[in-house]
């Protein structure tokens, strides 16, 4: 009887309609995050429904609320990618910040070497070399993967650290703006080369660019030709080689996509945010990107809409530090429940099948 | 007084759906003996090993310990009853010492443990045990023999009256083996324990056991003291003696899957392999300088008892592991099982366990069947995108040639039974012309309307000109299909006989290790 139940729900996670049954862990997980955050802000004595009221306002209350979210939704979209396109072939790639840092020291490294390149030929550069520098480097935690059987997951992030050191080491050192007194930086961008709001808003470019990105990469996951191969690498590796795909190509080429990504993030927050590529840079967009990926259930569709919900909690902080009080790190803590949460809620999703199929069974019943 | 325990089993029987892997079959393991269990894989024999011990319990029939009846319904019942397994891979912890998994084996662990007394206890039975370990010596430093003594001594420390060895000497040395062995004959022959022992070793029963039961087919074959055994007889035992009704011809009375006469033209070499080594999982080699040739038309069957590197060669010649050393020639040229070389020299493969080896469980049977050609036309369309009107439409038409249950495209392949998946993979790897076909296992664990069905396919690719590689654990299998049979033993084909003047007996003894 299970076993029937089993196969009808296998059925049903492959049905159009299926899309509310994917999400609802998400739901789940973001709901007991919230009733955790809530017993963790009683016993600071701040009233949870307060402060809850407070984060709305802050992340979506007001347009300058909402751009402020949109900001930092851009660089999560794209660090998002950096985990759900190795995904889509079965790693756990969770090196995303390195990759940021190197894409933003790229792009920043830009104005250094050619500082009176046309604006024209300057953006679409920085972002190129972003793109090469955050893809190479998570495509080498691949090839360590494919060719010396090292764990992608621990392979990435060792890496991520190692492009974090290497990002400092340059930036305070041959990369420096000698003018940079406090604050060590790279040259800073001439004021053209700067990416701009997109008309009538006050969200830089960098935002499109991530939620096409995101677009894009559902087309290519779902429609291509590599896409479908990547699918069939993940959904079975030893299968893909039977039928000779190239597996070794499609998970490097994977994960080159995803830190291209990353180092996109990275060129855009020095192109529209930052002017030159600096320490504040690394302020967790590639782990929060993390975050972002596991709660969209790498679906790069639904990464959009994570990005923004998580960009909102973490421009929602400074509201709640100013009116109760509250240390910056609160919003890091209802991330760090929202993530456990998810993970815990991921392993019921071949319940919940189960769930659904005998309250539909029950519902069948009665007619 | 013997503690040694008598055990008795009476028709026991146990199905797998419509498949009886457990028919009917009684077993007398006396007093103070040693009981040898053999039989092909498949046989039954972990089966009703499973039974005993209370992994999965028997359909049908009585389990008698010590004349009276028992029900074992766990394993923690088999232990209060004093039945003790020892599994062909070690469950000792390796980062602890001796002592401490002797006492982990109790089960009952305190807060706090004792050591003073736990210690004074354990030397103590290690004082009277047949084989000395030293209690603090680290598991990871034992080596294999002495990993094998440490399970014993486990059960033997949980004061059981019967053993069951499951293949007990496959990791060992043949000295270390001889020990083991002759140390349990002793105990048993003192009457301190009964041993039961599943083997395919015909030395190990003829110079340590007492009585022999063989298993075929989830049948009783026989049952008979060990002196009146020899390895002819034993060979035949396990493989089974042609039945006048049952020959292959009647298996396979359709007039497509009937055996031709191969054509004098066919005769060119179309999947050659030569002296290609492999390494396993673990990375040792496992494959020897294997070569080997396969015809246009004709069915080579690979036979060897599981675990001889044939899974290896397999698994190597249909790309899903790398090579180490050697060549694989298709056609007469070099061949790296490449996705482009596969389509052109039409190399198609049927793996193992289709489900988990031949296909993406979480994708649907539709673009399962698509596998092969998603990347062409008419699958793939202008700008590199797939069609899934056009995958949707080729599952259909194959689907209903191949008859896949339920017919419908969208399902995903992990809900269909292991008949249907593997019609499903058939209905992939077949539908095109093949040249050259490799399988390995293709009908194992299926029941019989799909294993004619499953058999008649390859007759019929063999029959249309491709060279086919088959192997199995089933040498029935083999010797019903093949023109031509290798044997493959420890990584190295050990015989090769036209099928026509196969004997089982003397290819039985081929397959068994150490003879």
């Amino acid at each position: 009887m299970s076993e029937l139940l089993r196969e009808r729900a296998l059925v049903l996670m492959r049905a159009p309609g299926s899309f509310a049954l994917a999400a609802l862990p998400t739901l789940l997980a973001v709901c007991s995050a919230l009733a955790m955050f809530s017993l963790f802000l009683l016993a600071q004595d701040v009233s949870p429904l307060e402060a809850l009221r407070l984060m709305f306002k802050g992340a979506f209350g007001s347009s300058f609320a909402w751009a402020n979210s949109l900001q930092r939704a851009a660089p999560l979209m794209l660090t998002a990618l950096c985990v759900a396109l190795p995904a889509r072939a079965g790693l756990v790639v969770i090196g995303g910040e390195g990759a940021l840092a190197l894409g933003g020291l790229a792009a920043g490294s830009v104005a250094v070497m050619a500082p009176s390149l046309a604006v024209k030929a300057a953006v679409p550069l920085m972002v190129l070399m972003g793109a090469l520098i955050g893809g190479l480097w998570i495509a080498f935690a691949g090839m360590l993967r494919q060719w010396r059987g090292v764990n992608e997951t621990i392979g990435s992030l060792l890496l991520s650290y190692l492009g974090i050191a290497l990002f400092n080491h340059l930036v305070e050192g041959a990369l420096r703006d000698p003018a940079s007194l406090n604050k060590p930086s790279t040259l800073p961008l001439p004021e053209s080369w700067m990416v701009g709001a997109m008309p009538g808003l006050e969200v830089h470019w960098g935002f499109a660019f991530g939620a096409a990105a995101c677009v894009l990469a559902w087309i290519f996951l779902r429609w291509s030709v590599p896409g479908f191969a990547l699918n069939v690498v993940g959904g079975n590796v030893n299968v893909a080689r039977l039928v000779g795909l190239p597996v070794d190509r499609l998970v490097i080429g994977a994960c080159f996509a995803g830190g291209a990504a990353a180092g996109i993030a990275g060129a855009f927050e020095v192109a529209a945010v930052q002017g030159s590529a600096n320490a504040s840079l690394l302020s967790g967009y590639g782990y929060a990107g993390i975050l972002v990926a596991f709660a969209a259930r790498q679906n790069p569709l639904a990464v959009i809409v994570c990005a923004v919900l998580v960009g909102g909690i973490g421009a929602s902080g400074s509201l709640l530090q100013r009116r109760l009080g509250l240390p910056d790190a609160a919003t890091l803590v209802l991330q760090g429940l929202i993530f456990a949460n998810l993970l815990a809620w991921e392993a019921l999703q071949g319940r919940l099948a189960n769930w659904q199929l005998r309250l539909s069974s029950l519902g069948a019943r009665d007619v | 007084m013997s503690r040694a325990l008598a055990l008795e089993v009476i028709a026991a029987g146990k199905s797998f759906g419509a498949f009886r892997a457990l028919d009917e079959v009684s077993l007398r393991v006396k007093p103070g003996s040693v009981h040898a269990l053999l039989g092909e894989n498949g046989a039954g024999k972990s089966t009703l090993v499973k039974g005993l011990i209370g992994y999965q319990s028997l359909d049908q029939g009585q389990v008698m310990v010590d004349g009276r009846e028992v029900e074992i319904a766990h394993p923690r019942a088999a232990q209060k009853l004093g039945i003790g397994m020892v599994y062909q891979h070690f469950t000792v912890a390796p980062g602890l010492s001796v002592a401490e998994n002797l006492l982990l084996a109790t089960g009952k662990l305190p807060l706090h443990i004792r050591w003073g007394r736990v210690r004074a206890e354990l030397s103590a039975f290690m004082d009277g045990a047949p084989f000395k370990l030293a209690l603090d010596a680290p598991v990871s430093g034992l080596s294999a023999g002495e990993k094998q003594k440490l399970e014993i001594l486990k059960q033997l420390y949980l004061q059981q009256r019967l053993l069951i060895l499951d293949e007990p000497t496959s990791v060992l040395t043949v000295q270390e083996a001889d020990e083991v062995l002759g140390l349990l004959r002793d105990m048993a022959h003192r009457g301190e324990i009964s041993v039961l022992m599943i083997t395919h070793k015909f030395g190990e029963v003829l110079a340590y056991a007492d009585e022999v039961t063989v298993l075929r087919r989830g049948r009783l074959v026989a049952q008979a003291p060990v002196a009146e055994a020899t390895h002819d007889k034993l060979a035949r035992w396990i493989m089974g003696e042609p039945e006048a009704g049952e020959s292959a011809e009647a298996l396979l009375d359709d007039a497509a899957t009937r055996r031709l006469p191969r054509a004098p033209g066919s005769r060119e070499a179309r999947l050659e392999v030569d002296r290609l080594s492999v390494l396993d999982d673990r990375g040792l080699p496992r494959v020897h300088e294997v070569s080997l040739a396969v015809h246009g038309g004709e069915l080579v069957g690979l036979a060897g008892i599981a675990g001889n590197g044939q899974r290896e060669l397999i698994e190597a010649l249909s790309g899903q592991r790398s090579v180490l050393g050697g060549a694989i020639r298709v056609d007469g040229l070099p061949y790296a099982a490449t996705r482009a070389q596969m389509r052109e020299r039409r190399v198609f493969s049927l793996p193992e366990e289709p489900l988990y080896r031949g296909c993406v469980g979480k994708l649907s049977v539709a673009e399962n069947i698509a596998l092969r050609n998603f990347d062409q036309a008419p699958i793939r369309r202008l700008g590199g995108l797939v069609s899934y009107r056009a995958i949707r439409a080729q599952a259909q038409a194959r689907i209903a040639a191949f008859k896949v249950r339920p017919p419908l495209p969208q399902r995903a392949m992990a809900s269909l039974s292991g008949g249907n998946v593997q019609r499903a993979v058939l209905a992939r790897e077949l539908s095109e012309p093949v040249n050259v076909l490799i399988a390995a296992n293709p009908v194992f664990g299926l029941d019989f309307r799909a294993v004619a069905d499953i058999h008649a396919r390859l007759l019929a690719a063999r029959n249309a000109g491709a060279a086919v590689l088959v192997a199995s654990d089933d040498l029935d299998e083999l010797l019903q299909l093949a023109d031509r049979l290798l044997v493959i033993r420890n990584g190295r084909i050990v015989y090769e006989v036209d099928a026509a003047s196969a004997d089982r007996a003397v290819i039985g003894g081929h397959m068994a290790a150490g003879h």
